[in-house]
């Protein structure tokens, strides 16, 4: 297969500063080179390649919008999208690691928690040496996060916690759990390290989504934390679902880098694919869906930038965050579906990308808030109707 | 030690070759730029060194002002800064017009060692590293692909066509690498976040005239269509026969 030929029908590339670029260059690169001669092993044998970590913390993309002060590279908000977009073309896997480190677990502590929190556990985080997970869903509380069972109760100078999270990315790989739990009549968060008595986090095993990614539940049994794990700042279900506002909007971009993948697949194969004598792409039909993909690609590139350049100026809502996730997401899902299908036989050959991309993008339509629910959030938000119950 | 890695903005690999109209040049409409494979080796080993000796490597370059992308792109890999020589007809500059003009800047930043790419990728030319060490009396090794240097010389390796030349050199001196020299690192976010900070000088240069002109490019004749002799093991009497008498490579 020939290199990576990344669409911008619009020529966005315009858009973008001399910086921005240089980031999404470097991590395109090192996707190219270092991820994708791995990735299908790593699919099939539904592991995650551990040994890049260290590679994906010398290239700064953990917590790459945190500041400097952290061992963070204090990038904007569109070279954080970038990011996710050139990861996400890799695979959904790879990206929702680094959305999880970043959005769900440093910039959480680096926004609800404690000095002493911040300084122990996000240079930690942003070099790599500690991974870490997000427990909020839980197996009766997915859409509903509120209707969580996962306690918290003081006795004396400790908080103990009791409780069960599922579907946790990167559960048994982390070093340490932001735990979201029912405490004193709110939601509280908890930096709670694995090793502590009681966490244990068997994986879930058996996808045929994301399977280059760990995913895990979290049970907690009597867990006892000092009272200082508490992120102090955050309380009331606000807290998580502003975690999910920073990792929702790195899932815009991403999804849309896995789009990117598809359609450079689709193109290149319609290309070289000779059928009654003549290629592929020479037929109407498989025109068609060209350019619906493109067409589809980039009115969602153009999502996302404009909801970056919103991010960057401190005006961008949860609600538009939502309809980007909502859009790319499911726009994303469909191109790669009729990716897989221009593929013939081969689109369900793990040596394409393509099966591969649907499979994880029925995941991606799932998590961070389902379809459904984004509809609902923006159906709120246009007629101020609460339609959720 | 003030170190130097002079670099060289080519099309990208992937960039479909077009002639112009008069035949002398490429069109470069739609062409996307990179630092030249073997500059980028060069750079690698700048920083390599400035690293194990200390200095300051400064990434040096002719060429227009949008080149300050590929610049920064080496400054945000670990090198000081940048030098651009702005010249509109970089381009279509010979090897010697190309060489003066950086052993003119090479001594005027007081450099006491320079790196190059073994040649560049999109002229093959390979000329100018040695170039310029004539022009400087310097002394210079080329096509390295091992290197060790001390603060007052150095040893280097060659990998020439028949085997492997050890090469003691004092300095300074240009070295001109190859591949297998060294593994070129990624600009990692914080590099490039630092590398806004960095001084990257625009200054115009007054190049002097070609010695040599490229008179007519031809594109390389496409290539004939294949020809199958048969299959399986009864082929190979006529698939030797045609190699033989028509290929004549046996």
């Amino acid at each position: 297969m020939a290199g990576y030929r990344a669409i911008d029908f619009y020529d966005l590339d315009d858009q973008f500063s001399e910086e921005e670029q240089m980031v999404r260059n470097t991590v395109r690169s090192w996707v190219s080179e270092r991820f994708m001669p791995v990735i299908m092993e790593h699919y099939e044998a539904g592991t995650f390649p551990m040994d890049l970590v260290p590679e994906l913390a010398e290239l700064g993309v953990f917590g790459s919008n945190l500041p400097e002060q952290y061992g963070c590279a204090g990038l904007n908000n569109v070279s954080y999208g970038l990011i996710c977009q050139e990861l996400e073309r890799g695979d959904s896997g790879l990206r929702s690691f680094v959305s999880v480190q970043g959005s769900l677990v440093m910039w959480p502590i680096h926004e609800y928690g404690s000095e002493a929190q911040k300084d122990l556990w996000l240079p930690q985080l942003a070099s790599g040496e500690a991974i870490g997970c997000f427990g909020l869903t839980e197996p009766d509380a997915g859409s509903n996060p509120g209707g969580m069972t996962c306690r918290a109760v003081r006795h004396g100078d400790q908080w103990v916690l009791d409780g069960r999270k599922m579907w946790i990315t990167n559960g048994g790989l982390s070093q340490v759990a932001i735990v979201w739990a029912q405490c004193e009549g709110t939601i509280r968060g908890f930096v709670v390290p694995c090793d502590t008595p009681g966490f244990s986090a068997p994986e879930q095993k058996h996808k045929f989504s994301l399977r280059a990614s760990v995913t895990s539940e979290l049970v907690l049994e009597e867990v006892h934390l000092p009272l200082d794990a508490m992120l102090p700042g955050a309380k009331g279900l606000r807290g998580p679902l502003s975690c999910l506002t920073q990792a929702r909007y790195g899932i815009a971009w991403g999804a849309m880098g896995a789009a990117m993948a598809v359609f450079d697949e689709a193109l290149e194969y319609a290309g070289e694919r000779i059928v009654f004598d003549k290629p592929l792409a020479g037929f109407q039909i498989p025109q068609q869906k060209l350019a619906n993909m493109a067409t589809d690609i980039t009115c969602g590139q153009l999502l996302a930038l404009r909801l970056g350049r919103l991010k960057d100026a401190g005006k961008m809502t949860p609600v538009q965050v939502s309809m980007a996730k909502r859009n790319n997401v499911m726009k994303a899902l469909e191109i790669s579906r009729v990716g897989r299908d221009m593929l013939g036989a081969n689109g369900i050959s793990l040596e394409y990308g393509v099966g591969r991309h649907m499979c994880n993008l029925e995941s991606v339509v799932t998590y961070e808030g389902t379809h459904d629910i984004h509809t609902l959030a923006i159906g709120h938000e246009l007629t101020g109707i609460s339609a959720y119950r | 030690m003030k170190i130097i890695a002079c670099i060289k903005r080519v099309p990208t690999t992937d960039a479909q070759a077009k002639i112009t109209p008069d035949g002398q040049s490429l069109d470069a409409a739609g062409f996307q730029y990179m630092t030249s494979f073997y500059d980028e080796i060069a750079v690698e080993q700048a920083i390599l060194t400035k690293e194990a000796l200390e200095g300051e490597v400064t990434v040096l370059t002719i060429g227009p002002s949008e080149v300050s992308k590929e610049v920064r792109e080496c400054i945000a890999k670990g090198a000081d800064g940048g030098v651009i020589l702005v010249d509109p007809e970089w381009a279509s500059r010979d090897a010697l017009s190309t060489a003066k003009t950086l052993a003119a800047q090479l001594t005027s930043m007081g450099a006491e060692l320079a790196f190059f790419g073994k040649v560049a990728t999109d002229r093959d030319n390979g000329a100018v590293g040695p170039m310029v060490a004539t022009l400087m009396g310097w002394a210079c090794v080329t096509s390295v692909v091992e290197l060790d240097i001390k603060a007052d010389g150095g040893t280097a390796k060659r990998e020439t066509e028949n085997g492997m030349e050890t090469v003691e050199f004092s300095l300074p001196a240009i070295i001109t690498c190859d591949k297998g020299l060294n593994e070129p690192r990624y600009a990692g976010l914080k590099g490039i976040m630092a590398a806004k900070k960095k001084p990257l000088l625009e200054i115009p240069v007054d190049s002097t005239p070609n010695q040599a002109q490229v008179t007519r490019l031809e594109l390389p004749a496409p290539r004939s269509a294949g020809r199958i002799v048969g299959e399986g093991a009864d082929a190979v009497p006529a698939l030797i026969d045609a190699l033989r008498n028509e290929a004549k490579v046996l």
